[in-house]
């Protein structure tokens, strides 16, 4: 038994008996199954487990570490009103913002950070990381870690504003139609019914072929596709805004209908169209990655996480992680944006009494 | 001390901290007591007060967001601030059982009434399926819900308030519990339907011998229910004594100041002379939902600087009445005048000039400001709205309107409804009401979301206000205190028709409409033998709704 499977046991041990003097359940808890997890595993796949069980939680305790630096930072150096906000967020919200915040300075200064062009040939196909290359090559000899820094630009910027497009579009529709009620939520929600009636992905197909593949195109039809889920969900939480009192008593005053939608309706529905922002924005990295991967979506050489996948897909069967990084990308994103959405919607949801 | 063999629930020094703006204060400071086997002990006091935040610790519960900070709430010996939850899963339903204020919103509406029934005693292992069943429909029976053999298969829809609420208290009865926390059981009923639920309750409770904590803010109906009655302010006890005594001999001001609520009243002003244009004339108005008719034939007036109060249980067309004048809901037949002329029958036909002269005040405050504009807002918008008012003299006015609901401008102008108690809520909307600058105005339930010293505050100030303004109002309500407090005339309505009306002296004094009785003699008194004389009078099985159908 070597001494750092020693000393792994120590630690996890010595913190549940502290956990457990000091009566703190959670970490108690947490130590117990960690110390139970591990054992096992390195009975079973022997102790070199226990070193990428230790770098995991490493790596989860330096996130926690930097969030909560930043959280205290940003405390003292923001105004009053913003302190006090930022003092009640959790971490996994300032670890948000930080991943948001480091994915768009990625995006605005990828030409100065990325090492390499983004079509810029300078290896062999599939070449190993080294110095120079950090993450290796991809198929044709491209710096993959130059073109992950450029992805960031294409995907992020592209799904940004296709979401964005989306949901302007179906929240606008979407209140209208509850508001007006009658004819226009009929025919507004029947030609949404005929555009969700037709599979996403060939009606996307479809239009593309038509229009031609350009980023532009793509943007508005996926924002096409998406604006009628976006619509159900305005209509339906308006639905429920609509009918209360306060709706009732600005009519009765005789105020517009553009009025009512825009200062009576649409400040009470954004907690719940928040939340669908942070989940359509991942929606539609996959949405761009599948049309990529039909050859229909962002065109080569442009770099985009999706087709990165796909194009360096073969590497998995030899053992290499390298396909998995621009997975990665897009997963820790997804996750950042999530926290940080969730954290709004708690805090719109009425904790300010 | 020699322990109290009968004593069940024992609760000393209570203490539990809410949290909120990032620390934890007190809401309950310190608070005693006891209650024995078979006994009824009646909880009051404004929200605010703790009342329901104690009849959950008395399950061991505390909300969201709240800890037990100190004290013990002992139940038959056992210590629920410090038990396991597992343990007290175990008392709850089983031995403690929990009757909520809206039995509609408490039932799944996704399952029939005897499958939420059975669930708890086949849960707790105390009875198969089959019995608890059997059960249930030998509860219902007691409980005088009519077609007890067949009503639990319904779904919760299917069924009246009245008998939700009733299915409900079988419910808690189902395991046959020591105690049961009765939280404002019937507060959201007509006085009609109030009368039934009360009856059940008392029965069951009597016949089952078992404890129960009644928590309400009406005084007259917890003087029919407890043995003992402890009043409660912002957390602490007031006082606690026998309910005879304690209604006939209140110590503290405070308790006096709850019990004598009921005294406001002011002159009823002399009909104005024959042939007066009045201000507002409905005349044989119909109106129906769909196919389904809901008024029929409604004519009444009202006249400048009076207040007509529409009394009548729920579904008896009251508010769609205001619906029609409003133009909500245009009529079928018939129609409204307004100062002799008629209105357009559709509100969006309406100039802004006649939608300005009729405003709203609703039930519920909450859902009548909008919770994402401040009060300075709210209350701007009509004045910027009709009078075209911006900036400093917008201000000027909201401030104006604010000191006239006695809300402070500096404190309440940037504030949230959420901010704001119910009595606020309230004031803010009569204020958005009166920026207008209306001549009448129709307050739909006013005061029946409010407790009984705010609803009174509130009564006042409409008072105030139309003898300031010369307002006219047309008061919806099902509470004839308020009727007997603030009216000049009475409409009463049933099922769509106006049964009975004129000035308030003559309403009040016999002979009545069968109807107007009923309605009358359904408001409960502060007299504790009034139920039991009442269902004496009455007779056992012809109480609440079925005396209504008699009556019709």
């Amino acid at each position: 038994m070597s001494w750092f499977t020693l000393a792994f046991f120590a630690v996890l041990i010595l913190g549940g008996v502290i956990a457990g003097m000091l009566q703190r359940r959670g970490p108690l808890l947490l130590m117990f199954v960690l110390l139970c997890v591990s054992g096992l595993a390195a009975m079973m796949m022997g102790p070199g487990v226990l070193k990428s069980i230790s770098i995991g939680a490493g790596i989860l305790a330096a996130a926690a570490g930097i969030s909560y630096m930043v959280r205290e930072s940003l405390a003292l150096l923001l105004p009053e009103g913003g302190a006090r906000l930022i003092k009640t967020a959790p971490l996994t919200a300032v670890f948000g913002m930080l991943v948001i915040a480091v994915y768009i300075l990625t995006a605005v200064f990828a030409p100065a950070i990325a090492p390499y062009g983004e079509a810029e040939v300078v290896g062999a196909s599939f070449q190993p990381a080294d110095e120079t290359m950090l993450l290796g090559g991809d198929q044709l000899g491209r710096d993959l870690f130059s073109r992950l820094i450029f992805g960031a630009r294409n995907t992020v910027g592209i799904a940004l504003v296709t979401t964005a497009i989306a949901f302007v579009i179906g929240t606008l529709t979407g209140l209208i139609a509850a508001s007006m009620g009658g004819w226009v939520d009929q025919i507004l929600g029947r030609i949404v019914d005929t555009l969700l009636a037709i599979p996403q992905l060939i009606f996307a197909l479809l239009l593309l072929t038509i229009t031609g593949p350009s980023v532009r195109n793509l943007t508005l039809v996926i924002a096409l596709l998406y604006a009628p889920l976006i619509f159900r969900l305005a209509r339906a939480v308006a639905g429920g805004i609509v009918v209360m009192d306060y709706i009732e008593a600005a009519r009765l005053r005789g105020e517009r209908t553009w009025y009512v939608i825009m200062k009576e309706v649409l400040p009470n529905v954004t907690a719940p169209l928040a939340a669908e922002f942070g989940l359509r924005f991942c929606f539609v990295f996959l949405a761009i990655s599948a049309l990529s991967f039909l050859g229909l979506g962002i065109q080569p050489p442009t770099a985009d996480w999706g087709s990165m996948v796909r194009e360096n897909a073969t590497l998995i069967s030899f053992g290499a992680i390298t396909p998995l990084i621009p997975a990665a990308a897009i997963a820790l994103l997804t996750v950042a944006v999530n926290f940080v959405v969730d954290w709004m919607l708690h805090i719109s949801s009425g904790l300010k009494e | 001390m020699a322990k109290d063999k009968d004593l069940l629930l024992d609760i000393r020094d209570l203490r539990i901290e809410g949290f909120a703006d990032d620390r934890w204060f007190e809401i309950v400071h310190g608070i005693d007591l006891q209650l024995h086997r078979g006994e009824v002990m009646g909880l009051i006091g404004e929200s605010g007060a703790g009342k329901s935040t104690i009849g959950l610790a008395a399950m061991g519960f505390t909300r969201d967001g709240c800890r037990f900070a100190g004290g013990e709430v002992e139940f038959d010996g056992m210590d629920l601030t410090s038990a396991s939850e597992a343990e007290k899963r175990a008392l709850r339903g089983s031995r403690i059982a929990y009757v909520a204020q809206s039995a509609a919103a408490s039932f799944n509406p996704a399952h029939k009434l005897i499958d939420q029934h059975a669930e708890a005693p086949v849960l707790h292992g105390l009875m198969s399926r089959r019995e608890s069943e059997a059960d249930a429909i030998e509860l219902y029976r007691r409980l005088r819900l009519p077609n007890p053999d067949e009503i639990g298969f319904r779904y919760p829809h299917q069924v009246s308030g009245g008998q939700l609420q009733r299915a409900m208290t079988a419910m808690a009865m189902s395991c046959r519990p020591d105690l049961i926390i009765f939280d404002e059981p019937t507060t959201a009923l007509d006085v009609t339907t109030q009368i039934e639920v009360l009856a059940a309750i008392r029965d069951i409770v009597d016949q089952f011998n078992t404890a129960a904590l009644y928590i309400t803010h009406d005084l007259a109906v917890v003087a029919q229910m407890a043995d003992r009655i402890k009043v409660l302010l912002r957390g602490d006890e007031v006082e606690e004594a026998p309910t005879r005594e304690m209604l006939s001999d209140p110590k503290q001001d405070y308790t006096k100041s709850l019990w004598a609520v009921r005294s406001f009243k002011r002159e009823q002003k002399p009909r104005p002379p024959e042939g007066t244009t009045p201000l507002l004339s409905v005349r044989n108005v119909s109106a129906a939902y769909g196919d389904t008719r809901v008024l029929d034939g409604v004519s009444f007036d009202i006249h400048r600087g009076r207040t007509v109060a529409v009394v009548g249980e729920s579904g008896s067309g009251k508010s769609t009445t205001a619906r029609c004048i409003t133009g909500l809901l245009p009529p079928l037949e018939g129609e409204i005048l307004w100062d002799g002329t008629p209105l357009p029958p559709r509100y969006q036909d309406r100039s802004k000039e006649q939608l300005r002269q009729v405003q709203m005040i609703y039930q519920m405050a909450d859902t009548a400001l909008n919770p994402k504009k401040t009060i300075g807002q709210i209350i701007g918008r009509p004045l910027r709205f009709y009078q075209g008012l911006r900036g400093a003299a917008l201000k000027k006015q909201v401030d104006g309107l604010l000191d006239q609901i006695e809300m402070s401008p500096s404190k309440f102008y940037h504030r949230l409804p959420s901010e704001l108690s119910g009595g606020q809520k309230q004031r803010v909307g009569i204020a958005r009401a009166l920026a207008a600058g209306p001549e009448l105005i129709i307050c739909d339930e006013v005061t029946s979301a409010l407790d009984q010293l705010v609803a009174e505050g509130i009564l006042r100030l409409l008072d105030t206000l139309q003898k300031e303004l010369d307002l006219a109002f047309m008061f919806i309500t099902h509470d004839l205190a308020t009727v007997r407090a603030i009216a000049d005339e009475v409409v009463v309505m049933k099922e769509g028709e106006v049964v009975e009306s004129g000035p308030k002296d003559q309403m009040f004094r016999p002979p009545h409409h069968p109807y107007t009785d009923l309605l009358l003699s359904s408001v409960p008194e502060m007299d504790p033998d009034w139920l039991s004389n009442l269902l004496e009078e009455r007779g056992r099985d012809n109480i609440g709704e079925a005396a209504g159908s008699a009556g019709a």
